[in-house]
C-alpha cells in the first residue's frame, strides 16, 4: 500500500514550514536515508530523509508553499510493486503534537490598517500608551527578530557591546536569535564560545570588569546552572563588595521556562531565582515591542540583568514601534487590557495566556485587567497596587513553581499595600508543584494555561 | 614545594642594588603587614576569614615587578600581599580587615573581597578558582581593545581541582588571550596535601591537553619568579596565548586563623623557615654581596614596621562605616 510522507517537526516547538525544495522528482526511486526534500523553519534549512523504500508516486505540497503544517501529507510513495500511477492519499487527521503548546498569535487587535497597536480596554476603547509617540506607525516583527534588531542596534551604538555564547556565530544562534549578527560584525564581537557555561560566563563577568559591555547567550536558562556561580558571586555581589568600584555592566540573556516535550531539565522558569538576588535586574518581557526595547535598556544598564525570553514566544509576531531608539526603562509594569473587576499579573508567556483568559472572562461578564510585569526585579508593585485598588481582586500566573515563587512575592505585596482594598485573598496560578513530566498530557496538566487563569479569577470573583 | 627545588644555595649573579633592596623592602612589607594582621585578628579586631600570605612573598613580589602599567591582577582570597605588591595603601587595605570605612571597599568587602580600579588589582575573590574565569576575561577585554596589556590571575593548588580553571583555560588558548596563570602551590589545600588531592601533583603541567606552556619554578627565590615571570609575560603580550607557572612555595601559617594545621608536622615548617625561607634568603645575597649591611636592613625593617603599626592604628581609628552605606552600591544609577 502507498506510503504517505508527512510534513515532519523538525524543533520540539515547530507547527509549521515552508516546503523550499523537492530533491526527488516523481517516479524516481528512493532508497531509505535518501535526501527527498528541503524544509526551511524559521530557524534553519532541514533535509528530510525518506524513511522507507519505493518510487515517489505523487508529490502533494509544490516546492515553494509556505504555512505547510506538521504532519500535513506532502508526499506519497508507492511501496515495490505497486503501480506508482494509482496510489492515492491517506487522509490524515490533524495532529495532536503541539496540542499543549497553544499559542495567541496576535492577543492585542491591531485596529485599522493604520498600523497603530493601541491598548484595549473591555469596551475596546484604545487606552493611549505614554511610552509610544501618537502616529507611530508600527511593524510586525516575530520576537526573535525584535531581540536581533536590538542587539545590533545596540553593537552599532556602542562598540563595547559583543555578544558570546554556544553556537551564536556562525550556526546564527540555536534559536536563531542572532541571525545575521556574525555577518554584520565579524568574529571579534561575534564570539561562539565552546560548551562551557561556568567558563564563559566568568569570562564574561572578567570582560566587564575589564571595560567591555558583553551579552552572554545561554542556549536555555536551564544550563546556566552551571554559571549561576559567576551570576550572582562574581556579577551581582561584587560592586557592593568593592564599595562602588567594580560595576558589571553585563546581559545574561536566553530562553527560560518551559518549551515543548522537552523534560525537566530543559523546562524551568527561574525568574523567582534571580529575583531573589539584590545586585541583579530581572527582565522578562512578553511581546516583540517590549522584548526590543528592554533589551535595549538592559545593553546600557552598568549593572548585572538577567534577560529571560521564550522558547515558545520567540516565533510569535508582535506590532513593533516603527522608531528609531525605542527603550524603556528596567522596573515599569504596563497594563496590557484594563477592567475592573479582577487583576491578573503576569510575566512571559503567560502575559499571553492571561489576556486570553480576559477575553473569556469578558465573555462571562467579569471584566479583567492584565498587567503585565515585564520586570520582576526590580518589581513594580506601584502598578500593581494601583490596579488592585481598583479591581479588589488579584490572581497572580506565573510559569514557575508556586513555592516561594513571584506569586508568592506579589501576593505578599498587594497584602501589605492594599490590604483594605482585597474583597478576596489573592490566587496564584503557577505550574504544578513536580519537575516538568515528558508525557503530553502530564505536561499539558502540569503548565499553567488560561483555563487555570479562568478558573482562579472566577473564584476570586465568587460572590461579587 | 621549596623542599624539592630549593636545596641548592641560591648563587645568583651580582644583584643590582635598587632592585635586590626593593625586593626586601617589598617582601617584609608584606611579611609584616600579615604579622600584624595576625595580632588584630587575634585581638578581635578583624573578624571572619583572614588568610595570611606570610612564606610566599616572593611570588607576587617577583611577578609583579614584570608588569608594566595597565596590566592587571586577580587573585583569590589569600591577597593581602597581592594588594601590598600592587602598591595599595597598607592603611587601606588593614582597614578593609577590620570593616572601617576607610577600607578599599568601604568596610563592605573584607579580607577576601577588596579591590583598586586605580590599581588595576580585581580582586580579592572568595569563591576558589573563579578568578580564573575572571582573569581570563580581562585577558579578553584587552585583546579585544587590542591594548597590549596582559592580565596575571593567580590561584592555588587547591583552586587548580576546579573545572572552572580548565575551562578558562581551553578559551584562553583557543583564542590566545594574554594572561599569565600562576599557581601558587602551597602544598596544602587547606589541609589537604597536594599529593592527596591532585592526580598529576606537577601542576604546571595541567596545561598541556590545551596546548599551553607551563613549568615550575623556585617560588621561594624572588629573582627565579621574576626570570620565569619575564618570560611568561612577555610571551603572553606577544600575543602567543596563556602560560602557566606553577610557583612551588610554602605557607608558614594555617590556611585561615582558625586552622590549627594538624595536617602537617611542625618541623616540616620548621624546616622551610630556617633554610628556604625567600626573606632571608635574599638577605643573606644582599650582605654577601655588600649591597647592604645587616644594620641597613634592620633599619628598613624598622621603619616597615613603623609603617604598618601606623596602619593598624589608622585602621582601628577609622570609623565604621555610616548606616546609610548599608544600602549604597548594590546597583549602579542608569544615565538618563
Amino acid at each position: 500500500m502507498a506510503v504517505d510522507i508527512l510534513m515532519p517537526a523538525l524543533s520540539p516547538t515547530m507547527e509549521e514550514g515552508t516546503l523550499a525544495k523537492w530533491l526527488k522528482a516523481e517516479g524516481d526511486t528512493i532508497g531509505a536515508g535518501d535526501v527527498i526534500a528541503e524544509i526551511e523553519t524559521d530557524k534553519a534549512t532541514m533535509e528530510v530523509e525518506a524513511v522507507d523504500e519505493g518510487v515517489l508516486a505523487k508529490i502533494l505540497v509544490a516546492e515553494g508553499t509556505e504555512g505547510v503544517k506538521v504532519n500535513a501529507v506532502i508526499a506519497v510513495m508507492a511501496e515495490e510493486g505497486e503501480d506508482a500511477g494509482s496510489v492515492e492519499a491517506n487522509p490524515v487527521p490533524a495532529s495532536p503534537a503541539n496540542a499543549g503548546a497553544s499559542e495567541t498569535k496576535s492577543p492585542v487587535p491591531v485596529v485599522g490598517d493604520s498600523g497603530m497597536r493601541p491598548l484595549v480596554s473591555r469596551d475596546n476603547r484604545p487606552l493611549t500608551n505614554p511610552e509610544i509617540p501618537d502616529g507611530t506607525t508600527f511593524t510586525d516583527t516575530v520576537l526573535r527578530d525584535a531581540l536581533r534588531d536590538a542587539m545590533a542596534e545596540e553593537m552599532r551604538r556602542d562598540e563595547a557591546v559583543f555578544i558570546m555564547g554556544e553556537e551564536v556565530a556562525e550556526y546564527q544562534g540555536a534559536y536563531k536569535v542572532t541571525r545575521e549578527l556574525l555577518q554584520e560584525f565579524g568574529d571579534r564581537r561575534v564570539v561562539d564560545t565552546p560548551i562551557t557555561e561556568h567558563g564563559f560566563a566568568g569570562l564574561g563577568v572578567g570582560a566587564a570588569f575589564g571595560g567591555l559591555k558583553p551579552i552572554v547567550e545561554f542556549m536555555t536558562f536551564n544550563f546556566a546552572m552551571q554559571a549561576i556561580d559567576h551570576i550572582i558571586n562574581s556579577a551581582a555581589k561584587t560592586l557592593y563588595m568593592s564599595g562602588g568600584q567594580m560595576g558589571c555592566p553585563i546581559v545574561f540573556r536566553g530562553p527560560n521556562g518551559a518549551a515543548s516535550r522537552v523534560g525537566a531539565q530543559h523546562s524551568q522558569d527561574y525568574a523567582a531565582w534571580y529575583a531573589n538576588v539584590p545586585g541583579l535586574k530581572v527582565v522578562a518581557p512578553y511581546d516583540a515591542a517590549d522584548a526590543k526595547a528592554l533589551l535595549k535598556a538592559a545593553i546600557r544598564d552598568p549593572n548585572p540583568v538577567i534577560f529571560l525570553e521564550h522558547e515558545l514566544l520567540y516565533g510569535n509576531s508582535f506590532p513593533v514601534p516603527d522608531l528609531d531608539d525605542y527603550v524603556l526603562p528596567i522596573g515599569k509594569a504596563a497594563v496590557k487590557r484594563a477592567g475592573t473587576d479582577v487583576t491578573l499579573v503576569a510575566y512571559s508567556r503567560m502575559v499571553g495566556f492571561a489576556l486570553e483568559a480576559a477575553e473569556e472572562l469578558a465573555s462571562q461578564g467579569i471584566s479583567a485587567e492584565v498587567v503585565d510585569l515585564r520586570s520582576i526585579r526590580p518589581l513594580d508593585l506601584d502598578t500593581v497596587v494601583e490596579s488592585v485598588k481598583k479591581t479588589n481582586r488579584i490572581v497572580t500566573c506565573e510559569e514557575g513553581w508556586r513555592h516561594m515563587g513571584v506569586g508568592a512575592e506579589i501576593a505578599a505585596g498587594v497584602t501589605e499595600f492594599a490590604f483594605d482594598y482585597l474583597d478576596a485573598p489573592p490566587m496564584r496560578v503557577t505550574q504544578k508543584d513536580v519537575p516538568l513530566p515528558y508525557a503530553g498530557n502530564l505536561e499539558a496538566m502540569s503548565l499553567p494555561g488560561p483555563a487555570d487563569i479562568v478558573e482562579a479569577a472566577k473564584a476570586v470573583c465568587e460572590g461579587m | 614545594m621549596a623542599k624539592a627545588t630549593t636545596t641548592k644555595r641560591r648563587v645568583s649573579p651580582k644583584l643590582k642594588r635598587d632592585e635586590a633592596l626593593k625586593f626586601y623592602r617589598d617582601m617584609l612589607l608584606i611579611r609584616r603587614f600579615e604579622e600584624r594582621a595576625g595580632q588584630l585578628y587575634g585581638m578581635g579586631h578583624i573578624a571572619g576569614f583572614c588568610h595570611l600570605y606570610i612564606g610566599q612573598e616572593a611570588v607576587v613580589t617577583g611577578m609583579q615587578a614584570c608588569l608594566k602599567d595597565g596590566d592587571q591582577t586577580i587573585t583569590g582570597y589569600r591577597d593581602h600581599g597581592h594588594m601590598l605588591a600592587c602598591d595599595m595603601d597598607p592603611k587601606g587595605v588593614m582597614a578593609e580587615l577590620t570593616g572601617r570605612s576607610d577600607g578599599y571597599s568601604r568596610g563592605k568587602g573584607g579580607s577576601m573581597h577588596m579591590f583598586s580600579r586605580e590599581k588595576n588589582f580585581f580582586g580579592g575573590h572568595g569563591i576558589v578558582g573563579a578568578q580564573v574565569p575572571l582573569g581570563t576575561g580581562l585577558a579578553f577585554a584587552n585583546k579585544y581593545k587590542n591594548n597590549g596589556n596582559v592580565s596575571v590571575a593567580y590561584f592555588g593548588d587547591g583552586a587548580s581541582n576546579q573545572g572552572q580553571v580548565y575551562e578558562a583555560f581551553n578559551m584562553a588558548s583557543l583564542w590566545d588571550l594574554p594572561i599569565v596563570y600562576v599557581i601558587e602551590n602551597n602544598q596544602y589545600a587547606m589541609g589537604t596535601s597536594v599529593q592527596r588531592h591532585a592526580s598529576e601533583t606537577e601542576l604546571y603541567k595541567r596545561g598541556i591537553s590545551f596546548e599551553i606552556e607551563g613549568e615550575d619554578v623556585d617560588g621561594m627565590d624572588v629573582y627565579a619568579v621574576k626570570k620565569a615571570g619575564e618570560k611568561a609575560v612577555k610571551y603572553a603580550r606577544s600575543g602567543k596565548g596563556p602560560y602557566i607557572l606553577e610557583m612551588k612555595t610554602y605557607r608558614y601559617r594555617g590556611h585561615s586563623m582558625s586552622d590549627p594545621a594538624k595536617y602537617r608536622k611542625r618541623e616540616e615548617v620548621d624546616d622551610v623557615r630556617s633554610h628556604h625561607d625567600p626573606i632571608d634568603g635574599l638577605k643573606g645575597q644582599i650582605i654577601e654581596q655588600g649591597i647592604a649591611t645587616e644594620a641597613d636592613l634592620k633599619a628598613i625593617d624598622k621603619e616597615l614596621r613603623a609603617r604598618v603599626k601606623d596602619a593598624a592604628d589608622f585602621s582601628l581609628q577609622s570609623p565604621e562605616p555610616d548606616a546609610s552605606e548599608l544600602w549604597t552600591d548594590v546597583l549602579l544609577p542608569v544615565e538618563a
